[in-house]
């Protein structure tokens, strides 16, 4: 199963629902090239819901890495929502829960992308 | 007793898949956990990734081999490529502060996480990696070999 990015509009925050795989191939393209997309459209306050989300390979980790860096550097918010088990302890093994903002409720992480 | 198969594939992606796949389906016939079937999985993928594309850079005139190897207690996956050759030693840290927020770099550190027994060996050319995961591990993380 590769990887469906769906977007969203919530109080001026994109928030895109993915499901699927996110590896090396398909599924880190279509990250990359929705990332790419969204940025493009201006918006730049990025919610990933990775709830539906059942794997995540060190490429698409990098992709990860990748859009957060990408959002930042336009001077935008990049947060994570609904972490499955599995992806959250591949970010705590590789330190990245320290990096990126990840939230477990939708409105209490809408609410927290700066204003 | 054991049992061994070996397979000789291209180096595709759709290598990688199957090589992932296989794992996994040997590892839920041996009766290994969820989670344990998870690092697996996951650990053979990085191998193959690595083979396929850090080692063979996807040359079509190379090829990667693949063995699994059960017993009753234990899982271990050879995979090897034809490629430049990699010298773990020399690898970054992917935790260091300074590397963090690099787009690569997790795959060996992360197989090296999941599996029980990890050996890299030089072929000249090419690396093997031969991944070890025991049904009730004593203990977490892989030892150094």
């Amino acid at each position: 199963m590769s990887l469906k990015s769906s977007a969203r509009q919530v109080d001026g925050i994109t928030v895109l629902d993915l499901s699927g795989r996110i590896t090396l191939g398909e599924g880190s393209v279509v990250l990359r090239d929705t990332i790419r997309e969204v940025l493009g459209k201006g918006e730049k306050k990025i919610l990933l819901n990775l709830g539906d989300v059942t794997y995540i390979d060190s490429s698409g980790i990098g992709e990860l890495v990748s859009a957060f860096t990408a959002v930042r550097k336009e001077g935008g918010e990049l947060k994570l929502l609904n972490l499955t088990k599995k992806v959250h302890d591949l970010l705590q093994i590789t330190k990245l829960y320290t990096v990126f903002d990840v939230k477990d409720d939708e409105a209490s992480a809408i609410s927290s992308f700066t204003k | 007793m054991a049992t061994r198969v070996a397979y000789t594939l291209d180096s595709t992606l759709d290598s990688v898949n199957m090589v992932e796949q296989t794992a996994e389906q040997l590892a839920i016939k041996a009766g290994f956990s969820e989670e344990d079937l998870h690092k697996i999985t996951m650990s053979v993928r990085e191998a193959a990734v690595n083979a396929v594309l850090h080692g063979n850079a996807y040359d079509p005139g190379k090829k990667i081999t693949v063995a699994y190897e059960t017993t009753q207690d234990t899982l271990a996956i050879t995979i090897s490529d034809e490629g430049k050759g990699l010298d773990p030693g020399t690898l970054p840290d992917p935790l260091a502060e300074e590397n963090l927020l690099k787009t690569s770099g997790r795959g060996i550190f992360l197989i090296r996480s999941f599996m029980d027994e990890v050996k890299i060996r030089e072929l000249h050319p090419g690396t093997e990696i031969k991944l070890v995961k025991h049904m009730s591990a004593p203990e977490t993380g892989a030892k150094e070999q």
